[in-house]
């Protein structure tokens, strides 16, 4: 096959619409607009180290960082569980475990608002204990409930891909040595998963740093996070550059935590639903 | 110890599916209270199919969600093979210029795109809808056709082609056949990509033009309303089936 340039009308298209679209992001960032015309300035990252965005920033990195970790809790042992059972079940828990996946994101996150609202299923059954209704909604835990909900299946599937790839007999061998199940795990076991540890945990704390919906669907109109942010600036604001100067900033963040976690990652993990 | 993994797989479940089971049975509540029952209807499902918005957002959802797998899954197969036959330097950089949309976030890529839409003059709606939507779906096709392009033993077509065969029918005949379970899994990941997408197309459309998720947003926004859990329960039972579907006949092939 010696047609080379049949790949030319795809690499025209990605230049048209991803190159030079971050291209322009990155000009609106160092440049502002005045009277005079369009004069280059780093004005619009320093508005961004304001206290109030600083702390904006802040809390979004925390509660990624925060959901991130109860993911891996809960998650690692839910894929020790999977990749534990035997094939008949295996197929049928993986099947039951993907399906809500499959459900639209801002319908699962819409389901939670039901339930955590002031008159909500969950206020209603504490009412019936005579527990006054509480404010489950509208908070830093709505919002991390949100995200750990939507984003559990992220941890859980690369780390459950890697497990039930470890060879049974190196576990084996660590018994017939004499390590108990503790040791096993932590010398072992555990070591052994860390390649699918790293993409779970980019796998959640990327989607959780950036998103909006979550935290304006469960958060409320008024909590914002770096991806509200963003999206303030260029839906209600009209301020570009400053919300390319903030895009530009979250661009590095997830580089950054990709670098770190690809030292782990020592091939390629994917869920793998369709195969 | 088994009783204990019984019990958290259990747990672990019931905060999977509680919430959407609770959202579905009250999509059959008379009353409009989320957590009383007033008896069983189904005027929230009547009302849904009325609504005007849903259905255009419905219709927008799947033509968008078609036109877009099938454009992206021609332009990702002819650009894979003509990638598979790069030379190794050349090739990284167009296989990082593909990841570049996968690794970026949708909220990056979203802004970006309407950015260069408005640059260009390009009015927001169904255009720039399906543009954003092809952009973010080629990656995958590619992603999903080139390790079946790997496995290819390139003396086959050479024979083919040794044998008498022009180029197009040596691709139609040989290499074609043998990439296809790759085409047909970076077309259905495509589809359903854009069919579940919300950030990059909030951002790229316009003027009345909104799928599913967006007008899902908008609705929830502005509360609680009974025609979403209606709207849930049908879009969560296809999901279902459909899935069903696929692995029956996934899982007949692998015994076949």
């Amino acid at each position: 096959m010696k047609i080379r340039w049949i790949s030319t009308p795809y690499i025209v298209w990605m230049i048209m619409f991803t190159v030079v679209p971050l291209l322009l992001v990155f000009f609106f960032s160092i440049t502002v607009q005045t009277d005079e015309g369009i004069t280059f300035t780093l004005e619009n990252f320093k508005k961004l180290s304001e206290p109030i965005y600083l702390k904006v920033l802040w809390r979004s990195i925390y509660l990624a960082f925060v959901s991130t970790v109860i993911c891996l809790l809960l998650g690692y042992p839910m894929a020790m569980i999977l990749a534990g059972t035997d094939v008949k079940r295996k197929n049928v828990l993986i099947f039951l475990f993907v399906a809500p996946m499959w459900m639209n994101f801002l319908l699962r996150t819409y389901a939670w608002l039901t339930l955590l609202e002031k008159n909500g299923l969950i206020n209603t059954v504490l009412s019936l204990f005579g527990i006054k209704p509480l404010n489950l909604l509208y908070n830093n835990l709505a919002v991390l409930l949100g995200m750990v909900y939507n984003f559990l299946p992220f941890m859980v599937l690369p780390i459950y891909s890697v497990l039930s790839k470890v060879d049974k007999s190196v576990i084996e061998a660590a018994q017939d040595l004499g390590a108990n199940n503790f040791k096993v795990f932590t010398k072992v076991t555990f070591p052994l998963s860390l390649p699918g540890v790293a993409s779970g945990i980019t796998m959640v704390f990327m989607p959780a740093v950036t998103t909006f919906v979550v935290p304006r669907l469960l958060g409320g109109a008024q909590f914002t996070l770096i991806g509200n942010l963003i999206e303030r600036q260029f839906v209600l604001v009209g301020d570009w550059n400053f919300g390319s100067a903030i895009s530009i900033v979250m661009m590095i963040l997830i580089l950054i935590s990709m670098g770190i976690m690809s030292r782990y990652e020592t091939e390629h993990v994917g869920g793998g639903f369709f195969g | 110890m088994r009783f204990l993994k019984k019990f958290y797989t259990l747990i672990i479940f019931f905060f999977l599916y509680a919430p959407i089971i609770v959202l579905m049975i009250f999509s059959f509540n008379n009353s409009k209270s989320r957590a009383k029952w007033g008896g069983f209807t189904l005027k929230w499902y009547a009302e849904l199919f009325k609504d005007n918005e849903i259905l255009s957002s419905l219709y927008y959802t799947i033509i968008i969600a078609v036109i877009s797998s099938l454009v992206a899954t021609v332009i990702g197969t002819i650009a894979a093979i003509g990638i598979h036959n790069m030379s190794k330097i050349k090739k990284t950089v167009v296989m990082n210029l593909t990841y570049l949309p996968v690794i970026n976030p949708d909220i990056v890529t979203g802004i970006s795109l309407m950015i260069l839409f408005i640059f260009i003059k390009l009015n927001l709606g169904f255009i720039t809808l399906l543009f954003a939507h092809i952009t973010f779906n080629i990656p995958y096709v590619i992603l999903s056709v080139m390790p079946k392009l790997k496995q290819l033993d390139k003396h086959v077509y050479e024979a083919a082609l040794d044998l008498g065969a022009t180029p197009l029918f040596a691709f139609r005949k040989v290499v074609l056949p043998e990439i296809m379970p790759g085409v047909v899994t970076g077309a259905l990941l495509a589809f359903t990509l854009s069919l579940d997408d919300f950030v990059i197309s909030f951002f790229t459309t316009g003027s009345g033009v909104s799928n599913l998720s967006i007008t899902i947003y908008s609705m929830a926004r502005r509360g609680i309303n009974p025609k979403i859990n209606a709207l849930s329960t049908i879009m969560f039972i296809t999901v279902l089936l459909l899935l069903i579907i696929v692995n029956k006949r996934t899982s007949r092939k692998e015994n076949a």
